[in-house]
């Protein structure tokens, strides 16, 4: 409800990446973007390899990340090329940060209040 | 990246009993974070209350001016005396047509500890990582809902606290 409306503004924004977070709330999900981030592109059938799954098994948790706007692919004969996209990963830490950038200010707040001659009386 | 969590500690030149009163006291509570709180806090329970501006920072609090009276509701999780305060909320609810309810909430952490010269605080905000995929269309829909007149406020707001 409406605890955010309180810090609203950023947390608009901020919930643009709701579904890179989860999409990221996975671990195997994570180890093919640490991959991908590392080796670059990489077909399906070297990515199951590592992932210590079916090949159906990964797709659906390939499709995930496709989905969150994480990764691209394309046709690779009869396999398919993942393709890291960082633009929205790099969207989703900007967004963790403005939230992060509240809680400073909050944190400030706080000190002046606790800390403060001028400051209001604490009961 | 650590998608999940963000944690602050900081070092407050108080006694531990004055800050755990700064946190676990609603009207306190309220007087800087920028709320009017119906309290008391009590564990298991919803606290409601609206939005007022903080009496900690008053550059804070003319930008909290506009969103005065707003809706501020948390559920609070844990209260351990001079060492420990949790609520759940929802952070992303910004719609304010769509029901908010049902969807899981992040946990706020205060935990408390004496150091030299104070009293050391770490707040932690965890869960987003829980968050529905589909918040995404939400969201934008929501910006259809009466916030976009408050873009240039918003803007002013995001500056500031980015200076902060």
């Amino acid at each position: 409800m409406s605890a955010s409306r309180k810090h609203g503004p950023a947390l608009r924004e901020f919930s643009k990446s709701a579904p890179v977070f989860a999409a990221l709330g996975d671990r195997v999900r994570l180890e093919v973007v640490a991959r991908l981030s590392q080796e670059g592109p990489l077909p399906t059938v070297e990515l199951t390899r590592s992932a210590n799954l079916t090949r159906q098994g990964l797709t659906k948790h390939l499709n995930v990340l496709e989905n969150a706007g994480l990764v691209v692919s394309e046709r690779l004969g009869r396999d398919r090329l993942w393709r890291l996209q960082t633009r929205e990963l790099a969207a989703a830490r900007e967004r963790l940060d403005r939230i992060s950038r509240e809680w400073d200010s909050r944190l400030e707040r706080l000190k002046t209040f606790v800390e403060g001659t001028g400051s209001p009386e604490i009961r | 990246m650590d998608s999940d969590r963000i944690e602050k500690t900081i070092v407050l030149k108080a006694p531990r009993d004055r800050v755990w009163r700064a946190i676990s006291d609603a009207a306190n509570f309220g007087a800087w974070f920028g709320a009017e709180i119906d309290g008391p806090f009590v564990a298991g329970k919803e606290a409601i209350g609206r939005i007022a501006p903080t009496k900690a920072d008053p550059d804070v609090a003319r930008l909290q001016e506009p969103y005065r009276g707003r809706p501020w509701r948390v559920m609070v999780e844990r209260i351990e005396p001079m060492t420990l305060f949790s609520f759940r909320w929802h952070p992303f609810a910004i719609d304010s047509a769509h029901d908010y309810s049902k969807e899981p909430m992040t946990l706020v952490t205060f935990a408390l500890s004496d150091v030299e010269g104070g009293t050391l605080l770490t707040i932690s905000e965890t869960g987003f990582d829980q968050l529905p995929l589909d918040r995404r269309a939400k969201a934008r829909d929501a910006n259809d809902g009466g916030w976009r007149h408050q873009t240039n406020l918003i803007e002013k707001y995001l500056a500031h606290e980015a200076q902060a």
